[in-house]
């Protein structure tokens, strides 16, 4: 089969950050530990350099004998991953660098994971979809373990390996009962056959489950989260911010991607699976949070509350409930990137700390980080007019639309319940008494700047939501042509 | 006489693959077991695509089960990599010691 030049001109942006990575490891072997500063930012502005060549020239369309898939959706969720890497790793110094395990292959480890991330969102077969998915968990193994002289790092480490390597495996035991039933990995051809009336047969619904199982212990949907507390605490902070955004948005893009295009035909039957994990979902992330008094472990159930939400939006099977999926996506990256750039900030005397108690007088000793963070917290708690609102809005508006009451009623009180441990955050910052003030060293600069900027927009969204949702809708079109 | 059908390779895959499930799930002595059934998850796919391409006569299983192997030996390493840093902070192995985090 003869591979032609637009092939190649498809996967450029991928191709460009592959070249990157390759020429600054070298760089970094040659140059040692010092070149560290330097790597991690080129590092950013390569990840940023390839959201940029995503648009210069933006070209549709598929390459690699059809493994590989180029339209509005992928193109958006590639930004909002590469935007999530490119500021994870910005924030990341201050705390490598008094965990002194400031590293060069840090920041290459990360982008290494975004081209897996970039594959696996433009996967259009299941072998090239298996591929940036282990390049991907590969890389996060390691960065989880980052701080390899320390228990909890490497205990994360081990966590998330075993469990991530569970959730290949049973990806792929359905992939290779898909391939065996419909006759061939591409999604085109899997499509074929769904419409064709093999979608009726056994094997193709129990290869439909392990994938959706498989997908869901990625994203952290009940019931496949048990990991997802531990790994976030256990792993470095920047890293659990970069587990936050990046990796759960490229997975919950490739579920959307995969849900609503070879498996499209057998809506009746994921949309079930989808439903129950989202509904329990909410419900863990806003139960299981009450009782946290670490602050990582918090966002962790916050997060997998998050995923449940952007779920209900995949279950209403229709165009607003992917424009919701997306518009929800790019809000939770903003919210998620601003509480974790406070989060970093919390250290007293060189030592980080993450216990909620920590923030306690936070709005008498730094007042405008105090007021960032209750922007986010209220934004996340969905509280008009802050930007978390809006998502939450498009996404049961969905849902009512798709005749999904219920589930949507189950979301707002979930919702409701949610909302107790984030204003107990505002309530800790305000209202107790400081009892050994937070302070903050010089290579922090980044937190700062990302969480007020971060703060701004989330503030200021209600005055312009509209190039949002008009991306949103471009995005979610291309699935319904 | 008994002829072996695509059926039998089937079954033979599902019941490694369950044993691999249930040996993560239920082992309670040491991790290596657990990298061991991770590994026997990935042969029960790997039998399984080779038999569904051999019995569809087109090659795009093997080519899959080819793919499988090569990550699969990337993830061994990867994984006992990380074993070996646990071990030097930890000391021990063993599955019900893995409890530095709970809540």
């Amino acid at each position: 089969m003869f591979i032609g030049l637009e092939s190649w001109t498809l996967a450029r942006p991928e191709i460009f950050l592959a070249a990157a990575i390759g020429l600054l490891l070298v760089y970094g072997v040659l140059r040692g530990e010092a070149a560290t500063p330097f790597i991690s930012v080129v590092t950013s502005l390569a990840l940023l350099a390839t959201a940029v060549l995503l648009f210069m020239p933006y070209q549709e369309g598929t390459a690699f004998a059809s493994l590989f898939v180029v339209d509005r959706l992928t193109v958006t969720m590639k930004v909002l991953v590469l935007v999530g890497a490119a500021v994870t790793i910005l924030m990341s110094r201050g705390y490598f660098e008094n965990a002194k395990a400031w590293r060069f292959e840090y920041p290459l480890l990360v982008a290494l994971a975004t081209l897996g991330m970039m594959l696996m969102i433009s996967s259009n077969d299941l072998m090239s979809l298996y591929v940036g998915l282990e390049l991907q968990s590969l890389a996060l193994y390691v960065v989880a373990a980052f701080q390899r002289d320390t228990v909890r790092s490497t205990e994360a480490g081990v966590k998330y390996f075993v469990l991530g390597s569970v959730a290949s495996g049973m990806l792929l035991f359905g992939a290779s009962l898909i391939y065996g039933f419909c006759g061939g990995t591409a999604f085109v051809q899997i499509s074929q056959a769904l419409l064709g009336g093999k979608g009726a047969e056994i094997g193709v619904i129990v290869g439909l489950v392990f994938v959706v199982a498989g997908l869901a212990f990625k994203i952290s949907a009940v019931p496949f989260h048990m990991w997802t507390p531990d790994v976030y605490e256990g792993a470095p902070t920047p890293v659990t911010a970069l587990f936050a955004v990046s990796p759960k948005i490229a997975a919950l893009s490739l579920t959307v991607s995969m849900l609503m295009g070879p498996f499209k035909p057998l809506f009746l039957q994921w949309q079930q699976i989808i439903l129950m994990a989202s509904i329990l979902s909410m419900a863990l992330g806003a139960f299981a949070a009450l009782r946290q008094q670490n602050i990582k472990r918090l966002m962790a159930y916050s997060s997998i509350g998050n995923v449940g939400y952007v779920l209900l939006g995949l279950a209403s099977g229709n165009e607003k409930g992917i424009e919701s999926v997306v518009f929800y996506l790019s809000i939770y990256l903003v919210m998620t990137l601003g509480v974790f750039a406070v989060i970093l900030l919390m250290q007293r005397r060189n030592v980080m700390v993450e216990g909620v108690d920590d923030l306690a007088g936070l709005g008498k000793t730094h007042p405008m980080l105090a007021f960032a963070m209750m922007l986010f917290m209220f934004s996340l708690a969905g509280i008009p007019p802050l930007a978390g609102f809006w998502g939450k809005l498009y996404i049961f508006i969905a849902a009512l639309e798709a005749r999904l009451f219920m589930p949507a009623v189950l979301g707002v009180l979930a919702s409701v319940v949610a909302s107790y441990y984030y204003l107990r955050i505002v309530k800790v910052m305000y209202f107790d008494e400081p009892t050994d003030a937070l302070d903050y060293g010089s290579g922090f600069a980044v937190n700062r700047l990302v969480a007020f900027a971060a703060a701004i927009l989330v503030a200021v969204f209600s005055l312009m939501p509209q190039p949002l949702s008009l991306i949103a809708a471009a995005a979610a079109k291309g699935l319904f042509q | 006489m008994l002829t072996i059908s695509l059926g039998h390779y089937l079954t033979v895959a599902s019941i490694l693959f369950t044993l691999g499930i249930l040996g993560i799930f239920l082992n309670r002595k040491n991790v290596i077991v657990i990298l061991m059934c991770v590994e026997l998850m990935l042969l029960a796919v790997n039998i399984n695509l080779v038999a569904f391409s051999v019995y569809q006569g087109n090659v795009v299983g093997q080519v899959f089960a080819m793919l499988v192997l090569t990550v699969a030996a990337a993830e061994a390493a990867i994984g006992l990599a990380i074993l070996v840093v646990y071990f030097r902070n930890r000391g021990t192995i063993a599955v019900e010691d893995i409890n530095a985090m709970k809540g």
